[in-house]
């Protein structure tokens, strides 16, 4: 079996731009969450938000990418440079149709399209939308799959290309789907990951109808509280993380840095419901343990796990049922933690910010804390490494993701030397 | 390495809703382009569009799911229906972790999308449905399907939009061989809406047309660009040995081949992608070019596209070195549903031995090179298909489609496990 | 907040059938008063759209808490036509 390693990292998020940033963030406990300043929010119920602070020309876009690029696409474009950049990969020496490219998104380029949607509606006035204002850019955002082209130009790719759009498992099912070309022999690089820009009323409106977001407006960096008993629902994040994925034997051959191996995925569907959650996790669960079948890897390995741990009570309940399903005893000693009380919920992006922030983890062998923890929920009595990073060397982490239409989605990295 | 054969169809499109309806009108080469009726189109410059007829939702989806799916979606839990009815299968003798589901999507649920824009920005965030967190999105079709056939085993999204019906199909094989013995796969496409339509527009590739018969010409000379369509195809797609063991009443066909690459950024100098996706299609099914019966052409209807598939497919196959065919000339383009279409399209033209027309381009530009089957269906008794796509975006696609009647459930001997040998 | 306008149950299972539609083997026009939403078919996705629905057609304010606690049509149709605070709840 071919194997895959990670060898280029590039991140774009709340607190920072780059992937020095996105980890000091993770290990101070702080969060990125504030008050959302991109639109007035106050008709809204929940009006917190993790924001970038990106400055696309600071970023390094030139002002035709500007121009063409809806804020996911920048996001997705800046981090996948990073990435290749970080990677030392030369890819002018590679074949370029063994270069394919994997993107996650959730609701693509929506911030473009609502705002269009504003000037080609007369602020929403007429059903039949004026195409005399429509700018050239529109049907670019209208199918988002135009992200994972940007992309695949960044590294010269013109192997397979996709966005993979599974709600918010989009991210780890985007870097699940790159392993899978790369294992099967379609491809020897591929640029993986996810992006996604959805802090917009349509996106607020949406969230505020189903209660999903919190109403815990007053402290704005406290808004996110997963595993706590007084969180309210998740709070909204954007940004983008790309990473290298090369195929094992060739990494090593070329000397390159591999910060981890990504041992196993596995996706399932709960067949339930397009946004509820059963507390048993069953189905979670059998995608953890397909997961760490296909690692080769016993759940007593695992050294962290990275919850979905959105900040919703039904979650909160959901993923701890799957992890004891899953790990058994084990669930009760192995450190559990939500990177999302920091950096919000970035909806099909944050699966593969994730996975970066646990081949961090790997590399340094700090895991980051679930901010905001002060009062476990009484519910939930695994260990969520509240407030602050812990020092812990980890070989062994999976990551897990819950998302819209029931899709369940669990993947496990492994140090560098594990499988060696 | 297991096969993955197509078990089933479920076919919605504007010249036929079900598959024998669709197949029907494909070799009489009924047209289902027409002047736009869902909305008042007269203010566009394209008023064209291949709509589909007699669907009423009502028959084919719950009343609980009616308010929260879009048309789009409703097509599809029609139309998954349907092809899981035709693979005969009882879904509830098969494992559950066992079923998948992968569909390909492209604008996601538009008019759904569009009315809550509407709701937010004319009336105020309270007016907002409950549901618009995923009836607009672009996973919906295969979530509702998995939830309707508690079907809970790996599924997935693609989006390359026009190429996604191919790519989703590849995917689905991907699962088979990794051991999930059924994928309801495909796609279904609808955005004929306002806000569906303003987007087109503005790429430029719709043609302006108001005659039906002359506004979407692939390959000809007068290409204008090309007529947008509702619809498309879901496909059930099993592991060979599973679908014998349960005696699957028919196999439509083999996925023999499938490929996918990208074309390079703008301005790089080097040559377009789709040609090296059929070779590697071509490739991945251990065929040669000779051994191909019909090619299905993604046929955008733009003179820049026609010709570089052209080249593509004469350089490939020799000057007129195979029947060329683009049956959506009578469905128009339908993104996501498209090539998913082209797909079952195939498999019926194999399962038949004909090869059906495609319309309205009697004479195709002679510089193209290519054998464009024309007016009517041609007996060759095709037994194997290539398939082509192309998304917006420079997204190429290739699938290899063969008949398996002299072995129609056997698990091959073939030992490669890779679909694009590393070189 | 109210019209003022008293909400009767036909109203109600009209809304429930634009909102939410109607679960097979339930006849929204037999004897539904007392019978709860969940047994209706309706979770808690269905039962957000159809206050939403409320709401906007009748201007009431119905709080997330006393709606919880609702879980039939007779106890949400004494909640409407309360304007939003049930007698005695509180």
């Amino acid at each position: 079996m071919r194997r895959v390693a990670v060898t280029g990292l590039g991140t774009v998020a709340p607190g920072g731009i780059g992937v020095k940033e996105y980890w000091e963030l993770l290990t101070s406990g702080r969060s990125a969450t504030r008050t959302i300043s991109f639109f007035d929010p106050s008709p809204f119920r929940s009006r917190v938000a993790a924001e970038c602070d990106f400055d696309p020309v600071a970023a390094g876009l030139t002002p035709q990418e500007i121009r063409r690029l809806d804020r996911a696409a920048q996001f997705a474009v800046v981090s996948a440079r990073e990435a290749l950049a970080d990677s030392g990969l030369d890819v002018a020496r590679l074949a370029p149709d063994r270069i394919g490219t994997s993107i996650g998104s959730a609701v693509g380029c929506t911030t473009s399209l609502e705002r269009e949607y504003v000037v080609v509606s007369d602020g929403g006035r007429t059903w039949n939308v004026d195409h005399r204002y429509a700018v050239p850019e529109l049907y670019r955002h209208f199918v988002p799959n135009t992200m994972a082209a940007e992309v695949a130009w960044v590294a010269g790719a013109e192997g397979p290309a996709a966005v993979i759009s599974t709600g918010c498992t989009s991210g780890l099912d985007a870097v699940g789907h790159a392993v899978e070309l790369i294992r099967e022999g379609s491809v020897d690089v591929m640029m993986a990951g996810a992006t996604e820009a959805p802090i917009s009323p349509i996106t607020s409106a949406c969230f505020d109808a189903i209660h999903a977001t919190t109403p815990h407006n007053d402290e704005p960096e406290r808004a996110c509280r997963p595993f706590d008993r007084s969180r309210g629902g998740l709070v909204l994040g954007e940004g983008a993380a790309v990473m290298v994925l090369e195929e094992w034997e060739s990494a090593r051959r070329r000397g390159a840095h591999v910060y981890a191996e990504i041992a196993g995925f596995a996706a399932r569907c709960n067949a339930y419901h397009m946004t509820g959650l059963k507390p048993d996790g069953r189905e979670m669960a059998e995608a953890i343990d397909a997961a760490l079948q296909e690692a080769g890897l016993p759940p007593e390995s695992i050294g962290y796990v990275n919850a979905h741990g959105s900040g919703t009570r039904m979650n909160d309940r959901h993923e701890t049922g799957a992890f004891k399903r899953s790990l058994g005893d084990h669930a009760y000693a192995v450190p559990i933690s939500s990177i999302k009380s920091m950096i919000g919920h970035s909806l099909g992006a944050i699966g593969a910010l994730e996975v970066v922030a646990c081949a961090l983890a790997i590399e340094h062998g700090v895991l980051p804390p679930t901010a905001n923890l002060h009062e476990p929920d009484p519910e939930l009595d695994l260990d969520y490494i509240p407030l602050t990073a812990r020092r812990q060397q980890t070989d062994v982490v999976l990551s897990v993701g819950s998302g819209f239409g029931g899709f369940q989605s669990a993947m496990l990295l492994t140090g560098p030397e594990v499988r060696s | 390495m297991t096969r993955a054969v197509v078990t089933g169809l479920g076919v919605a499109a504007p010249n036929g809703l079900g598959t024998e309806a669709f197949w029907k009108a494909t070799l009489a080469g009924r047209t289902g382009l027409a002047p736009l009726t869902r909305f008042d189109a007269t203010q566009y410059p394209s008023v064209l569009a291949g709509e589909i007829k007699g669907f009423v939702a009502e028959e084919h989806v719950p009343s609980r799911l009616m308010p929260q799916t879009d048309h789009m979606t409703r097509i599809a839990l029609a139309a998954a229906d349907w092809a899981i009815g035709d693979a005969g299968a009882d879904l509830r003798r098969l494992p559950e972790y066992g079923m998948g589901v992968v569909t390909a999507a492209s604008g996601g649920a538009v008019e759904f999308g569009q009315r809550e824009l509407e709701n937010l920005w004319s009336k105020g965030r309270e007016h907002v449905s409950a549901y618009q967190s995923f009836a607009w999105f672009y996973a919906v079709n295969t979530g509702q399907i998995s939830i309707r056939h508690k079907m809970r085993g790996p599924s997935g999204v693609l989006l390359t939009e026009q190429a996604g019906g191919i790519d989703a199909l590849g995917h689905a094989r991907r699962h088979i061989r990794k051991g999930i013995p059924l994928v309801v796969s495909g796609g279904v496409d609808a955005a004929l809406c306002p806000w569906g339509w303003v987007p087109q527009i503005a790429s430029g590739l719709m043609s302006t047309a108001r005659d039906p018969d002359r506004a979407y010409l692939p390959f000809s000379a007068d290409a204008r660009g090309y007529v947008v369509g509702e619809g498309g195809a879901v496909i059930v797609v099993e592991d060979a040995a599973s679908a014998r063991e349960r005696g699957a009443p028919r196999v439509y066909g083999e996925i023999a081949g499938y490929a996918a690459t990208m074309d390079p950024a703008p301005g790089s100098g080097r040559p377009p992608g789709l040609r090296r996706a059929a070779e590697n299609a071509l490739a991945d099914a251990r065929l040669t070019p000779r051994d191909i019966d019909v090619v299905f052409a993604d046929g955008a209807g733009v003179l820049a596209l026609d010709r570089a598939e052209a080249d593509a497919i004469s350089g490939l196959f020799g000057p007129r070195g195979v029947p060329v065919t683009v049956p959506k000339t009578m469905t128009g383009r339908l993104l996501a549903g498209g090539a998913a279409l082209d797909v079952a399209t195939a498999l019926l033209a194999l399962r038949d031995g004909v090869i059906p027309p495609t319309v309205n381009v009697p004479d195709p530009a002679p510089d193209y090179g290519l054998d464009l089957v024309t007016d009517r269906p041609r007996d060759t008794a095709p037994r194997s298909a290539l398939v082509l796509a192309r998304g917006y975006g420079g997204f190429n696609a290739a699938l290899v489609l063969r008949r398996t009647d002299d072995r129609p459930y056997d698990t091959d001997e073939r030992t490669t496990a890779c679909p694009q040998a590393p070189r | 907040m109210s019209t003022g306008a008293t909400v009767t149950l036909t109203d109600l299972t009209r809304m429930l059938r634009e909102s939410a539609g109607e679960e097979e083997g339930v006849d929204l026009d037999g004897d539904v008063l007392d019978v709860s939403f969940d047994d209706l078919g309706y979770d808690s996705l269905a039962m957000l759209e159809v206050i939403g629905q409320v709401q906007r057609e009748y201007g009431v304010r119905l709080p997330d808490e006393t709606v919880a606690d609702a879980d039939t049509p007779r106890a949400l149709l004494a909640l409407i036509n309360a304007g939003g605070d049930l007698p005695g709840a509180g």
